[in-house]
């Protein structure tokens, strides 16, 4: 008895300790976590959405590209820190059979055209050299500022690109193309500029992971719907509208980005799960070894939202109050002065009670004339010329 | 290699003179530090002190009761080139400082420090009054921080204002219940009163421009919490990140200019939600209600008294306290510069700059700061646009462009001679140039290089072109060759 109590009193002691070590490094735990916040440098957030095919059967790459948008908007990112490009009309198209509208998902669930889109480059005006010019910067001075990208090093931007692509290019408007080096060097001129903090390239084009294989600047993590060899597939064709509404990558990256909402912790190492090859078809790749921080670390909405840092101002310099020349300002109840009315536009009274004008008697012209012309000639060939003693 | 040179003038009070100088008034001194940044640049920083004793009109300027009084009769007796320092050092037993308080840096260019303890305790005091009036190592650093290794660099060094030839201001009032209250803020005269004699002190710095709006049935991003203690309404401070974004797409921030914007932003929060506190981590409320955020700009709460009566009239007119408001505004724009007064040792003691807004010192850090980091810019801009050219081969150079790179490399060669020297005004001009040309050489548009030609790619072009076309021609080539020979031949069989 004497021997157990003291043993008892041991386990509970150690019990104490360990649960008190736990608490402790609960605590460090969430403290670590607050500070891998603030841990990733970024004071704002740009978007650039690209969709480089042009008719009306790559439906899916347009609704694919405002999906994106949709998300990044709902996620905090404004439209004037979003450059979108799309190279042809969905909405408007005259093939539309529900105008004014793109969905992404059949039997019509979500309409990603809502009221608000900003379409800052469309149509002929996506090109390859448009498109560089918008990463470099190298802009012609008359362009206006939504079609810029105004980042600074302390931006962490968003790449997304969708289309046609091949092993090592990817295809704009049906004519021409850029190669993955091309891009890679694109990159790099941001980089010696300092451009970017941080850049997210997603990809989701037919043999997409050959476009991130020659990028050799720091702080790129690019994610890529198929590998090298591998087609990425479209997800279902709606037959209402006849076409192919999304591809299945975007797809599932939308279904994951609809939970996510402003403030959650969800990080990079969740959307590399995304789509696995049981629902894709195709092998989604990553690739994050020129990423300076550990993806577990990074949030989602790092890129995806716009979640600024704060500070709370604490400090307040005194100002003089007793300044002098304040103008008198007019009194904010003006003298009524005499009612004004407009000019009258219309002659409203006379058009209502208007009788319809005669119409002049014109002979037929034209058309009936000789129709009736026609039938004449066939009546009197058909029954001899004798006939015409029944007209005179 | 930055050389940094600021000239400081000591100017010893008599009573005040430590006993163990190493040579008789007046003589020079230098002091120099060395920081490394990284492998290639480095920055020298070298104080010039200058010391000599008071001559008789500076005397009767420290007779003064108060250090704000000798501060203001000191200061047309000072050479006030911009970057330069005056010190005076008072004897320990003077009152002109208050007890407790060794140095006091006033609104120009000036200090006084306390004596006593001897020329080491001065040496140091002196040290540390330079860093805080021109620079300070890691303010240095901040400005280099693109060539600093990630993990050396605090997190706060890359908050502040980025270099730039102009800014844009913009301050709004969001209203988002029009129907209670009417809310009426006499921003024009605010501006001009308070904002513009800030900004005229600043115009040495950049181009200000300052616009206002008013939005109606704009509301913040989250519900803030109602807490029965206090009676009000809070927002928590982990909640505060949020509040922006929903407000920043109808700011209309993109229509203006290419400067960055910095928007302030007085929010009067709506009758059900009156009154509306911002706590702080500690669950605290914050006494000037309003928050900022780094390279963005600064939101502050103007809560409305509820009416005493229960029977007065909606809309409730209100007309902003605007002295109040531009306090806090004009604080927070200084904190976005990066000129905070809250890491002082306690011995400082800051003269308020009043309705100038910054002192005359704060303007020079903000200067070296600004023209470090330019210079910083110019050089990488450069050796960038010689990388790319040597790596593409087919790029044509403008004249144009050609002319602007040798103009910034002149402009930056230019600032740092004349950092070395000490001038800080002309050196920040020339930096200014720098920056611009060097910008305009790198982003011209006709420099995009689209032309991208792999090996393998031109193989596969040229030689289905050529190699069909070349085979008669150099058949041909042989045949002429060969006949060539036949005729030199031909002699020596006829014989």
């Amino acid at each position: 008895m004497a021997a157990t109590a003291p043993g008892v009193c041991w386990v509970y002691a150690v019990a104490a300790l360990l649960l008190g070590c736990c608490g402790v490094a609960l605590a460090s735990g969430v403290q670590d976590q607050a500070e891998q916040f603030f841990r990733s440098g970024h004071t704002n957030n740009w978007a650039v959405l690209v969709c480089t095919s042009r008719f009306w059967f790559n439906y899916r790459h347009v609704a694919n590209t405002l999906s994106v948008y949709r998300s990044v908007k709902r996620l905090g990112i404004p439209d004037s820190h979003i450059v979108l490009m799309l190279a042809d009309d969905m909405a408007c198209n005259p093939r539309n059979p529900k105008p004014a509208t793109v969905f992404s998902h059949k039997n019509m669930e979500l309409n990603v055209y809502g009221d608000d889109v900003e379409v800052d480059y469309r149509s002929y005006e996506v090109t390859v050299e448009n498109f560089l010019r918008v990463l470099t910067g190298r802009i012609p001075p008359s362009t206006p500022r939504s079609k810029r990208l105004l980042s600074d090093d302390r931006s962490n931007i968003l790449i997304y690109m969708t289309g046609h692509g091949g092993n090592g290019f990817l295809k704009f408007q049906d004519s021409e193309e850029i190669t993955n080096v091309e891009l890679a060097d694109a990159f790099e001129q941001m980089w010696q500029k300092r451009r970017y903090n941080e850049l997210l390239f997603i990809i989701d084009t037919c043999q997409g992971a050959s476009m991130y294989e020659r990028f050799y600047s720091p702080n790129i993590m690019a994610l890529a719907s198929s590998q090298i060899g591998e087609d990425s597939l479209s997800h279902q064709p709606d037959l209402g509208i006849g076409v192919h509404l999304m591809d299945r990558y975007t797809f599932y990256v939308l279904e994951f980005l609809e939970e996510i909402h402003p403030a959650s912790q969800t990080n990079m190492n969740d959307l590399f799960q995304v789509c696995p090859k049981s629902l894709c078809v195709s092998t989604p790749g990553h690739r994050t070894d020129l990423f300076r921080r550990d993806p577990q670390n990074v949030l989602i909405t790092d890129f995806f939202g716009s979640v600024r840092k704060v500070e709370i101002t604490t400090e307040t310099i005194s100002l003089d109050s007793n300044l002098t020349d304040f103008e008198t300002k007019l009194p904010k109840d003006e003298l009524a002065t005499e009612p004004l009315k407009y000019a009258e536009q219309l002659p409203v009274a006379q058009i209502i009670h208007q009788k319809p004008k005669q119409k002049d008697w014109h002979p037929p012209g034209g058309f009936i004339l000789g129709l009736w012309a026609l039938i004449i000639m066939v009546f009197f060939k058909t029954y001899g010329i004798k006939h015409m003693k029944h007209i005179f | 290699q930055f050389q940094l040179t600021v000239p400081v003038a000591v100017i010893f009070a008599p009573g005040s003179v430590p006993g163990d100088l190493p040579r008789p008034l007046p003589f020079r001194d230098e002091q120099e530090m060395e920081m490394s940044v990284n492998l290639r640049t480095s920055v020298m920083s070298r104080y010039e002190m200058t010391y000599r004793s008071t001559t008789a009109q500076e005397e009767a300027a420290l007779d003064a009761d108060t250090a704000r009084e000798a501060d203001a009769a000191l200061s047309p007796l000072q050479d006030t080139l911009l970057g330069s320092l005056t010190v005076y050092v008072v004897p320990e037993t003077s009152s002109l400082l208050p007890q407790g308080i060794s140095i006091y840096v006033g609104k120009h260019r000036s200090a006084m420090v306390r004596a006593g303890g001897g020329l080491a305790t001065l040496h140091m005091r002196l040290q540390q009054l330079t860093q805080v009036m021109s620079f300070t190592p890691s303010s240095i650093t901040a400005a280099l921080s693109d060539r600093v290794p990630d993990n050396l660099l605090s997190l706060d060094a890359r908050r502040h204002l980025k270099s730039s030839l102009g800014y844009e201001i913009t301050f709004s009032l969001l209203n988002p219940d029009p129907k209670s209250h009417d809310v009426d803020w006499a921003i024009e005269d605010a501006v001009n009163c308070y904002v513009q004699p800030v900004l005229d002190k600043l115009s040495l710095l950049a181009n200000f421009s300052v616009d206002s709006q008013i939005l109606y049935y704009a509301v913040l991003g989250v519900t803030p919490r109602f807490d029965k203690e206090s009676s009000s309404f809070l927002l928590s401070a982990h909640s505060l990140p949020h509040v922006i974004n929903p407000v920043e797409a109808r700011l209309g921030s993109s229509a203006v200019s290419l400067y960055p914007m910095l928007n302030f932003l007085l929010y009067v929060p709506e009758r059900s939600h009156s009154p509306l506190y911002i706590q702080d981590k500690d669950g605290a409320p914050v006494n000037t209600n309003a928050f900022h955020s780094p390279r963005w700009g600064g939101i502050m709460v103007y809560n409305i008294e509820a009416p005493a009566s229960s029977q007065a009239s909606f809309p409730l007119h209100v007309d902003v306290d605007m002295v109040r408001v531009m306090e806090v505004f004009l604080a927070q724009l200084r904190l976005l510069f990066g000129l905070s007064r809250e890491e002082l040792p306690p011995e400082f003691l800051l003269e308020s700059p009043g309705n100038e807004g910054l002192a005359d010192w704060e303007l020079d850090r903000l200067l070296w700061v600004h023209t470090v980091e330019n210079i910083a810019t110019v050089s990488t801009t450069l050796t960038s646009l010689a990388q790319l050219l040597d790596k593409i081969g087919n790029i044509v150079i403008k004249d144009d462009v050609a002319s602007e790179v040798y103009q910034a490399v002149a402009s930056a060669q230019s600032a740092m001679a004349k950092l070395a020297v000490g001038h800080l005004h002309s050196a920040f001009q020339a930096s200014k140039e720098a920056v611009t040309s060097s910008e305009r050489a790198f982003f011209d548009p006709s420099l995009l290089h689209l032309l991208y030609f792999p090996d393998d790619q031109k193989f596969a072009i040229y030689i289905p072109l050529f190699l069909p076309m070349a085979v008669p021609i150099l058949l041909s080539l042989a045949k002429i060759v060969r006949e060539a020979r036949q005729r030199k031949k031909e002699p020596t069989k006829m014989d």
